[in-house]
This record gives C-alpha cells, structure tokens and sequence, in this order.
C-alpha cells in the first residue's frame, strides 16, 4: 500500500464482503431449496437454512430424475455433458495446434488466405448463423449423435491464434537444431514442441471445457433425443414445466449437479485457468 | 505474415496438417453463413414448394416491422445495461482487491467462479430468487412494498435477465481488471501521493487513465457478451415475454427460423448480426493495435 488509511481498507473489505455475498447468495439459495421436500415452499417463501432431504433430492436426481416432467434422468445428462465438454475441448486443441504448427512452421501457397479463412470464425459465433448450420448438420445426418454434438463446434480461431503466437516465441535454434541433428518436421512436433506447450495446452483446456460443458443452443437444436440431451439444457426442460410449478427442490438439486463440475474444475485449477483466460482472449 | 526464419521444405504435409480445420471451418462456419446470405435473398412460399428471389425485400419486411425494431431495442438497453453494471461493479471489487493485497487471493477464489456457470443456469437461479410466489428476493421486495412479477411485468422481466447476464459477467471483467491494475507501476502512485494526491484522485487521475485500454476491450467484450452469449439465460427463463419484451436479437433469429419457421427473415436477420459481430471485432482488433503502441 502506498500510505495506510485504515478507513478505506476497512471500505475495501466491505465492499469484497458486500460483493462475495451477492455472488455466492443465489447459489446458496439454491442449494438451500435443494435440501428440502417438495411441500416447503407453499407457505410462500424459500427456507433460509437446509432442510432434511438433501440425500433423498439428490438421489432422486440421480436415479429416476424428473420423469413426469419429461426429462432423463442426470446421471446420463452429466456423463453427456461431459462426452460433449472433453469431446470439444480436444478436438479444439488437436486441430489448432496442428494447424498453427502448419501455419508458423511451413511456407506453403495460400497460406495467407488458410490463416484468414481461421481467422473469420472468430465472426460467425453459432447463434448468428444458427438455422443454416443446423441444416447442414442434419444433412450430413449428424443430428442425435455425439459427432453432430462435437464436430461443428470444434474450429476454433483464439485457439489457434494462441499456439502461433506461442509457436513464434518458441527460440528459431531448437528446430534449426532439430534439422541438424535430422528431425523431421512430424518428430520436431511431437518431442521439442508439444512437450514446450505442455502449459498452454493445460490452461486451453480449462477454458474448452467449460465453454463445451456450458453449451446450451447447439445441443438444444441438434438433439431431440433424450439420451442425448446434456444436462444443462434439460434443466431447462425441467424448469419449464408448463402446467404445474415446477418442483424447484429437484430443479435446485439439478442446478447443483450441473454447475459443480465447472466450477470445481475452474477453482481447483485457479492459477491456470487465469493464465488461459487472459491469454487466450488478448 | 510471420514464420520462422527457416521452415520445414515440406510441400504436402503442411496442407494435410491445417486441412481438419480448413474442412470443420468450411463445412460447419462459410457454407453456412453463405447460405444464410443467399437465402436472406429468397422468400419461400409457406409449403416450401416455390423459391422466389426477392432482393432485399426480406430486409425491407424486417426494418418496416415494429416487432424487429422493438427487439434492436431491447438488445440495446439489455447490453448498455450489463455492460455498463459489470463493469461498473467488477472495476469497484478489483479496486477493493488491490487495497487488500494479503487477502485478495481469498477474495478472487470466492468471487471468479460464477464465469464457470452456464449462462442459462445463471438464469435459472435469479428465476427462482425472483419467483413471484415463492422467491427470496420477490418476498423482500413485496415486504418492502414492491410488488414483483416477471411474469406479467416486462420491465421486470428485463431487469431479472440483466441482473442474471451482469451477475455472470462480474467474475470475467473482475480478472481482467485485476490484471490491469496489478501492471499499473507503483512509482507512479507514490510519486502522486508525494505530490499530495489522496487515494481517490490518485485512482481516477493515474490509475484509470493508464487501465482505460482494458477498459475498452472489456466494454467491447461486454457488448458481444450481452448481444450474442445470452441466448440461453432468456430461453432458460423468460422465452422473450412477457410481450415479447425480452425478444433480444439473438432471440428471434432462432425463434423466428426454428418456431416460426420464416427462413428468409430468420436469413436476413443472420446476416444483419453477422454485419454487427465484424464491425465490433473490427473495433476490437483496432483496439489491440493501440494497445501495441501503448
């Protein structure tokens, strides 16, 4: 600190407090209304302690789901949202690390027009072009399974543009040695190269994942059937139970087991996670 | 464009190394939004049985619709307000951080995490904190005299989907203005307090100033955020209602190609997004420029 103000470091913890609070308040909630029976919330107002039925809820969840509102079970959304997260994440990172070791380690014609073509992905997010892409996947007959879940999704730019800028840094002498000493490119790859991208590779993956796991309109549009169905959209389904109120103690229970693996991932792996969000995006 | 000083003398390999993405970003990015183009042309009848070319008439439909424009509205307050209220709030908390450096990484830990959730989850949990009947925060309002109904009341409902998007988005901007202002050097502060500037002139006269190209990037992301990562948080809760008074773009171009089924407007209005996505890259690659010089 530049001088000790003992007031506005006071300021400063309230303001953290203040702000942690209303961050962590709606997820509390949550797994408040969670813990409870399904009977708790007619007189009006969530509990603002646990109940006693946190175990059977989550079971419940776990096992037979939310079948009278039309939705699978979670344990099967969970493990295709997970298919679906790693699926995106190393598709992700295998092809733009290849594509940036063309693009950074060859001179090849057209190589220009390659890396703009990349390049202009970054423009097309698929909400903006959401009905053409849909037609083309159901064309190629990849609606209802996992390839059609993954595949259209894995092009990435910010991933390639992040290896090649790593690429460039990488000292021009390890691979003017690696020549020497009679490497070829594919063998320069896989023992100078991949082993230096170690990190970067660590922190993307971070980052893919919880961009694959959060999907929501893609497998809302390609998947009809419900063993397909990744748990973050089907909460959707529960929640939007048109005739009765939905039974927010199983919904709750679901948005639990939904956002937690994300999050864990993210809190467990804080230091490269940060590392991969600020370096992916500038 | 840049390589190595020597390069591999491969001719073939290359081409095979860059071909899975060229063919995922062919097949699954350009056919798609040339399709899209080509279609946003064409007007079809309500059978599918006749294609007619119709130059721009869908665009004329679209900006001679009140419907279209009302939703070109509520896109816009939707993402001033979150843009404006994320970074307002996430700029506040990394300040607070900075003060408290012993602490700041508790801090960080406790407050980075809500990037992870999905956005249409982040919907669903101020859904039901403002759930009329049996919500939290529907309850404080109505003891405090308000009475609430997301249900029925379209500026609620816009204010519950702007708190979801800006509760969501906090966690991002907090990281990247932490990361600012940690670069800003610390001589610089100690030379102003010398000069007799307190904490609050220092942060506004020195501080801000010298972070304010974060602070553009950030409202520029903020903005693609707000227009285009929503989708889920709006579909998840309030399916554009009531009165379609949360029909932001995003929104109707997938409601308007997969629900109505009008795949000349829903291509029109591709199009238009697509024009608005490059233009705000555009404005942030020019920023990244500046920021080389900076």
């Amino acid at each position: 600190m530049v001088e000790n103000r003992p007031f506005l470091n006071f300021l400063a913890h309230l303001v953290l407090v203040l702000g942690v609070t209303i961050v962590v308040f709606p997820v509390y909630i949550a797994f408040i209304a969670s813990s409870h029976g399904p009977n708790d919330f007619l007189s009006g107002v969530v509990p603002l302690v646990p109940g006693p039925h946190i175990i059977e809820n989550y079971s419940t969840m776990l096992s037979s789901g939310m079948t009278s509102s039309g939705a699978p079970p979670i344990g099967p959304m969970l493990l295709n949202s997970l298919i679906m997260a790693v699926g995106v994440a190393v598709g992700k990172i295998a092809i733009s690390i290849l594509s940036a070791f063309a693009i950074v380690y060859f001179r090849f014609p057209f190589r220009t027009l390659a890396f703009w073509m990349i390049f202009i992905t970054l423009m097309l997010p698929v909400e903006v072009r959401i009905v053409p892409t849909y037609k083309v996947v159901a064309d190629l007959g990849m609606l209802n399974n996992y390839g059609g879940l993954i595949i259209p999704l894995i092009a990435s730019a910010t991933a390639t543009f992040l290896f090649r800028q790593f690429f460039l840094t990488v000292p021009d002498e390890l691979m003017e040695a690696a020549r020497v000493d009679g490497a070829g490119p594919l063998k320069f790859f896989r023992d100078i190269l991949l082993p230096l991208s170690v990190t970067n590779i660590a922190a993307l993956f971070i980052i893919l994942f919880v961009l694959g796991w959060n999907q929501y309109l893609w497998p809302l549009i390609v998947t009809t059937d419900q063993s397909l169905y990744t748990v973050v959209m089907g909460i959707q389904r529960m929640a939007a139970v048109a005739d009765a109120e939905p039974r927010w103690n199983l919904v709750m229970a679901a948005v639990i087991l939904a956002a937690l693996p994300p999050v864990l991932v993210i809190v467990a792996m804080q230091r490269l996670f940060v590392k991969g969000l600020v370096e992916t995006e500038k | 464009m840049q390589t190595k000083r020597t390069v591999f003398p491969n001719k073939v390999l290359p081409y095979l190394l860059i071909a899975p993405q060229l063919l995922i970003t062919v097949v699954f990015f350009l056919w798609p939004a040339a399709t899209a183009f080509w279609q946003s042309f064409l007007r079809q009848d309500a059978f599918g049985f006749k294609t007619n070319f119709v130059w721009f008439q869908n665009y004329r439909r679209l900006f001679a619709d009140p419907l279209y424009m009302d939703a070109f509205g509520h896109t816009l307050v939707f993402a001033v307000s979150v843009t404006v209220l994320s970074t307002t709030l996430a700029l506040t908390l990394a300040a607070a951080a900075m003060r408290v450096l012993r602490t700041s990484r508790i801090y960080s830990t406790l407050l980075i995490w809500p990037y992870a959730v999905a956005p249409a989850i982040a919907g669903i949990l101020w859904w039901f904190m403002f759930n009329p009947s049996i919500g939290i925060v529907a309850y404080m309002l109505r003891s405090l005299g308000i009475s609430w109904n997301h249900l029925i009341n379209p500026d609620n409902a816009m204010v519950l989907i702007v708190i979801a998007a800006t509760w969501k988005q906090i966690s991002y901007n907090f990281l990247f203005f932490l990361a600012a202002l940690q670069s800003v050097p610390r001589s610089l502060q100690e030379a102003g307090a010398i000069d007799g500037a307190g904490p609050v002139k220092r942060f506004w006269t020195i501080v801000f100033p010298l972070i304010s190209p974060t602070t553009f990037y950030l409202v520029v992301i903020n903005i693609v955020y707000a227009m285009f990562d929503t989708f889920g948080i709006v579909h998840a809760t309030t399916q554009g209602g009531p009165a379609r008074a949360t029909e932001i773009l995003v929104y109707k171009v997938y409601f308007d190609g997969f629900i109505g089924l009008n795949l000349g407007s829903s291509a029109a209005q591709s199009v238009i997004l697509m024009i608005i996505v490059v233009a705000l890259t555009a404005v942030q690659f020019r920023f990244v420029e500046r920021r080389v010089q900076y």
